[in-house]
């Protein structure tokens, strides 16, 4: 029997592509990829690859600490550092619960004179997305600065490590301040690897739940801006030490809160 | 069979040991033996209820083995008179059906589950004598190959517009969710999704809204798109149940409802939900007539890990609790019930090898029981887990007979932000394992010149229902 001959490259359509590719413009839903046969392109496996790999390095990169000091006290802030009692970044994702209490080294760094009490700690933490962190927190804060109510007390702005939201809690509370604010790095999505959240709790002490808190997230150049979520910031803490609670029994329309601000 | 307070409530805990050369190991009642039996997983660990060697697990799975079927229904995990899911396992419990089983340890259960005699109407008379207690003991005992050979033994078939569950056919949920619901971008990835072949099992929509007049317009959204081109499928938008209720009430088109549950009352709660509140939501379902072939008219999804995450997982390890849920789900005879598998993040399913052993458990604990169970294979930036991961646990789920899978289009949810399963890995599935759609709705895509004689996508789609397709979701609104 004869053999059929190879098939030629010209012989065969490996990708098949979709006819309704003009619908992407209503969604950033991954829609009409095509397929060679039923998988899927190269550029398309490619492309979800390099996405992942955005937001896996978001998670796991360590934050480089020194360059973010340098960089807000380039910006005129006073800096003090803390980290969790989470030993490295795979024990900070299994145990939450050791990601929102300080390590005992780091009692120290709070007590350090020249801290003293303040009404305003600002704690800049990893998180999971230590890229949300670096590139965005020192530019929200810059925009903040000049928002905050004139004769509040700021403590320096804490940068914490392995740290989750709570952690922002017992650091509140060592320091006596009124409101304690985390910005920490959000649980990266394949489109959005650097989204800075904000937190932010009226008398800040361990063991606060999160129907206590206000929350501002998806801070990037892309998402929520500066400018904008420094407004909405500096709203809050108004609202707040008005009102002296935070969380879900705050009556706090961010509209009008930022339209009656007299900044 | 009826069980009298006094017999359950007051039974005494009982220890159990298990000793290992000079080593004696104390298991001090059923909730720790279980615990300490489960095979490794963050969230079991983050309780602080995990095995604290590799020895203490094998010897309390040793124990474990030896342990009544009986002892479940002596002992409840929680106690009858404080728990409403305890009573519902309870005072459901069909002592006859039981009986094949009776006698029976839990080690000599699962051979007798992996036995060439037991086939699966066996199993299916069985399941409303199972206990979930009893199903995840025995999960414990067996390994990854035991709970796909076991469930792949069990068909649970369910209709509503067509047929969910044969063997040899594999569903798919489309999930065509946007960040901020906009019905053009959520019609746009409907149409791909149909146009790969994905939907039989329900178009269902994760609304980012809880406003109730956006609500009612995606719920309309699907109900024109389904009656216009005939569609043999059904539709759920997964908002909490009491918003559900509330739009049959101002007469929605509502197919399905949707809701999460969890294996204790206290879990519940942190939902927003009791059993009463469900059965309300089925009725109020089932009112509608809107089920052609059945009356299967709930969907649940389920998942291990929420009931520590609530603080209401009552010193029981996750898997135990999460086939509890199941329990649940089995009174309100759903068309689909899915563990989310992936979605809770790593403190409590750490890493790949967790989560494949994890859906798996779930997949069998909820067939054994007599569901029809899907999974959302998935996972989230944060898990040490990949799309490679995803292939392997989409093989296994498809050699255990999954009912269904999820279809997201790329397998990105960019309203959730986590990675599910693609139409594509289900075109993958289905070319590796020679799976078809749900016969009416292969019948559909065939008319419409989506998939050719063997359910294969053709090269030149839709044929002349493509524009309409198209103008249908351009015209969204």
């Amino acid at each position: 029997m004869k053999a059929q001959p190879p098939a030629t490259p010209a012989d065969i359509t490996p990708v098949i592509e979709d006819s309704w590719a003009a619908l992407r413009r209503h969604t950033d839903a991954r829609i009409a990829l095509g397929r060679s046969g039923a998988s899927l392109p190269t550029r398309a496996v490619l492309a979800f690859e390099l996405a992942h790999a955005q937001a896996r390095d978001a998670v796991l990169t360590a934050l480089d600490v020194p360059a973010l000091r340098r960089e807000l006290e380039a910006d005129g802030w006073k800096v003090a550092e803390v980290r969790s009692g989470a030993p490295d970044q795979a024990a900070y994702l299994a145990r939450p619960d050791w990601g929102r209490r300080l390590h005992d080294d780091s009692l120290a760094a709070l007590d350090a004179p020249g801290i003293g009490k303040a009404d305003l700690v600002l704690v800049v933490s990893d998180g999971l997305s230590s890229t949300a962190v670096q590139q965005n927190a020192a530019p929200l804060l810059r925009a903040l600065r000049p928002l905050l109510p004139e004769g509040l007390a700021l403590a320096p702005v804490v940068i914490a490590t392995h740290a989750r939201v709570a952690l922002a809690d017992e650091v509140g509370e060592r320091l006596g301040a009124r409101i304690a604010v985390s910005l920490i790095g959000e649980r990266p999505g394949l489109s959005s690897p650097d989204s800075l959240g904000a937190y932010l709790t009226y008398a800040p002490k361990v063991g606060r739940n999160d129907a206590e808190r206000n929350c501002i997230s998806n801070i990037r150049p892309q998402g929520l801006a500066y400018g904008e979520a420094a407004l909405q910031l500096a709203a809050l803490i108004r609202a707040m030490l008005q009102a002296r609670l935070s969380g879900v029994k705050l009556q706090f329309d961010p509209a009008r809160a930022i339209a009656a601000d007299p900044h | 069979m009826v069980c009298s307070p006094e017999h359950l409530g007051l039974s005494k805990a009982m220890s159990y040991t298990f000793r290992i050369g000079i080593r004696n190991h104390v298991f001090r009642d059923l909730r720790e033996l279980l615990a300490k039996a489960s095979p490794l997983r963050s969230g079991d660990q983050l309780a602080g209820i995990a095995a604290t060697s590799r020895e203490e697990r094998a010897a309390a799975k040793l124990a474990l083995a030896e342990l009544p079927l009986t002892t479940f229904l002596e002992q409840p995990l929680i106690p009858y008179e404080t728990d409403e899911v305890t009573r519902l396992i309870l005072d459901a419990h069909d002592a006859a059906a039981f009986a094949a089983v009776r006698g029976l340890s839990v080690g000599a259960f699962r051979d007798w589950l992996l036995s060439d005699q037991v086939d699966g109407a066996m199993l299916a008379r069985l399941a409303p004598g199972l206990m979930p207690e009893m199903a995840a003991a025995v999960s414990k005992l067996m390994r990854n190959q035991d709970l796909i050979l076991a469930a792949r033994k069990c068909n649970v078939v369910t209709r509503f517009r067509n047929t969910i569950g044969l063997p040899g056919r594999l569903a798919v949920r489309l999930q065509p969710n946007h960040p901020t619901d906009d019905p053009r971008g959520i019609a746009a990835s409907i149409l791909d999704g149909l146009l790969y072949g994905a939907g039989d099992a329900v178009i269902g929509i994760n609304p980012a809204t809880d406003d109730p007049a956006k609500l009612l317009t995606l719920w309309r959204l699907l109900d024109e798109l389904i009656a216009r081109f005939d569609i043999p499928t059904q539709s759920c938008v997964l908002t909490h149940v009491t918003r559900q209720i509330e739009a049959i009430g101002r007469g929605a088109p509502v197919d399905l409802v949707f809701q999460s549950i969890g294996g204790s009352e206290a879990l519940n709660r942190s939902f927003g939900i009791d059993l009463a509140l469900l059965r309300e939501a089925q009725d109020a379902a089932l009112s509608l007539k809107r089920g052609i072939l059945g009356n299967n008219v709930m969907y649940f999804e389920t998942g291990q890990g929420s009931g520590l995450s609530a603080g209401a997982h009552h010193g029981i390890d996750q898997q135990t609790l999460e086939a509890r849920a199941y329990a649940v789900a089995r009174a309100y005879s759903p068309l689909l019930v899915n563990t989310v598998v992936g979605f809770i993040g790593p403190e409590y399913l750490y890493d790949g090898k967790q989560i494949i052993r994890a859906a798996l458990e779930d997949h069998f604990c909820g067939k054994l029981l007599g569901l029809p169970m899907g999974v959302d294979v998935c996972y989230t930036n944060h898990a040490e887990a990949d799309q490679d991961d995803m292939d392997n646990l989409l093989l296994l789920l498809g050699a255990a007979g999954v009912n269904y899978i999820m279809g997201v289009p790329g397998a990105d949810d960019i309203m959730l932000n986590y990675q599910s399963t693609s139409f594509h890995d289900a075109l993958y599935l289905r070319e590796a394992l020679g799976l078809k759609h749900a016969p009416e709705f292969e019948s559909w895509l065939q008319r419409m010149r989506i998939v050719d004689e063997a359910g294969r996508l053709r090269d030149s789609r839709g044929g002349e229902a493509l524009p309409a397709l198209t103008a249908f979701a351009e015209a969204a609104s």
